[in-house]
């Protein structure tokens, strides 16, 4: 009996890590173009993407997950997409927007002499960029990042509410049947994840321990 | 014609006029000293210079040749001022080093990037040509050009690297090539700031105010170093507010107030013997802060 309940929410794990992973890819470097965006020199293009920032962090991810899914059959007719897309979509465009403030704190916090001092050096601004700012950034916005990530990982559960069947959702469906512990036990699974990537993350931070900004 | 000559450099901020119609000259291997009180334009004109800030009117030219005409400053492109702009060094009040290289990459860094860039730009260049070429001769020409590719990066990264310890230990600071900038006091970070300026080997160096963010015991370190550069002929400029050092090593001063060059002399006669009512209460008053 436990053996089958945790096999089925391994398999519910599964698709939870499935969208963690995939929301990870693709809003990371997402939300890098987003932050250059919000930091244009252009005011048209940075209004429009101030604005969009605003929507999605000023309104509920599950709102945002159910608009994604009902939104174009409600709106335009269309057909129904998959239910773990409409999930990743929602989920990419949240998380990278948070993220691309993440960044734009970090690369706003460089030092303006950093620059110049690449500029005198005959440096191509890409060079500055990837051989000077980079990195400097990458260590500073490691513990925001952490923390978003670790939510992100409990923010997969949302995608039960369009009844994609990640861990919570196979729980719940044991709870229906009357069988009320591996609710519970979910908790382990998170647990664990969370503990792996805390350790990572500190890992991390203390690789670029050797140098201060 | 001097070597380096700046002719009615203006820049407006705004409806900030930073610098009104500045003009002066210098000779190789000069050095140059700029005083003036805070605000006055002395750290605009050093940007101006190096193409950090670009004037709104003026000219430039070093060894003969004209690199700024703000007539002309819309055709540049970027990598035209990066060109340009190595004419120059600078070396800044708050040292502006990198943080996540040791002391030697600080210094290796540019001068790579830029070999790397070199190379990159000949290699385009050749496949160019090889595809202009008839079928039949190109593999000959394939072969030269691999030789010149041979030649131009052979030995390149040590020439680098052996230029980088001979100006750490010019600066003195041989020792400290493997620590980060962390580890180092102000002004050791400072004359591993001038070792990196040095490097790309500028015809012009210049200083912006480089002992203001140092401890007092630590400003003659620097200063030392500097000083030393001035037997190697190098050609300087040094925006300062060391009275003492600007006396005893520049060969010029020029004293800029409001954006214009209130007096301009050789260094001994302005110190001595200050024409203009400005320049005297400014000596006067640098004199009294000393003694504070």
């Amino acid at each position: 009996m436990f053996l089958d309940v945790f096999t089925a929410l391994c398999e519910g794990f599964l698709v939870s890590c499935e969208i963690f992973i995939l929301t990870l890819v693709f809003a990371l470097p997402l939300g890098l173009l987003i932050a250059f965006g919000s930091m244009s020199r252009f005011r048209v293009i940075k209004s429009v993407v101030k604005f969009f920032v605003w929507i999605i962090r000023g309104t509920p991810l599950m709102l945002q997950v159910m608009f994604i899914f009902y939104g174009p059959g409600l709106l335009f007719g269309w057909r129904a997409m998959e239910r773990l897309l409409a999930v990743l979509i929602a989920f990419i465009i949240n998380y990278a927007c948070y993220f691309s403030e993440i960044y734009r704190g970090g690369i706003e916090s460089i030092s303006k002499g950093q620059y110049e001092a690449g500029q005198v050096l005959g440096m191509t601004k890409s060079q500055i960029f990837f051989k000077v700012v980079l990195l400097q950034v990458v260590k500073r916005i490691v513990p925001p990042m952490s923390n978003e990530i670790i939510t992100l990982v409990k923010d997969t559960s949302l995608a039960r509410i369009i009844s994609v069947v990640e861990l919570l959702f196979v729980a719940e469906t044991y709870l229906l049947r009357g069988l009320i512990w591996p609710l519970f036990f979910t908790a382990v699974f998170y647990l664990v994840f969370v503990g792996v990537l805390t350790v990572l993350f500190h890992f991390i931070e203390k690789k670029l321990n050797y140098f201060r900004v | 014609m001097a070597f380096l000559e700046v002719e009615n450099y203006r820049k407006k901020f705004g409806e900030n006029e930073v610098l009104k119609g500045i003009s002066f000259s210098l000779e190789k291997g000069e050095v140059l000293a700029i005083i003036g009180s805070s605000g006055g334009g002395k750290t605009t004109l050093l940007r101006c210079l190096n193409f950090l800030e670009s004037p709104d009117e003026g000219t430039l030219s070093v060894n003969g040749e004209t690199l700024f005409d703000a007539a002309e400053k819309k055709q540049y492109s970027d990598a035209q001022i990066r060109e340009k702009r190595l004419h120059f060094g600078l070396v800044f009040q708050q040292f502006n080093l990198f943080p996540q290289y040791t002391v030697f990459r600080n210094i290796t860094l540019a001068q790579t990037l830029l070999a790397k860039g070199e190379i990159r730009a000949k290699k385009r260049a050749f496949r160019a040509e090889i595809r202009a070429l008839p079928a039949t001769a190109r593999k000959a020409r394939k072969a030269e050009q691999k030789q010149e590719l041979v030649q131009l990066s052979g030995g390149l990264k040590e020439r680098i690297e052996a230029r980088a310890l001979q100006l750490l230990e010019r600066v003195g600071l041989l020792e400290k090539k493997d620590s980060y900038p962390y580890q180092l006091s102000g002004g050791q970070q400072q004359r591993v700031a001038i070792a990196r300026a040095l490097a790309l080997e500028p015809d012009i160096l210049c200083f912006d105010e480089p002992t203001s963010a140092l401890d007092p015991e630590l400003t003659g370190e620097v200063l030392k170093v500097i000083k030393g550069l001035k037997d190697t002929e190098s050609t300087m400029i040094v925006v300062t507010h060391e009275m003492e050092f600007a006396k005893n090593v520049a060969d010029k001063v020029i004293f800029i107030s409001d954006g214009v060059i209130e007096e301009e002399g050789e260094a001994r006669e302005l110190f001595e013997n200050p024409q203009s009512e400005k320049t005297k209460a400014f000596l006067r008053r640098s004199l009294e802060e000393d003694f504070e």
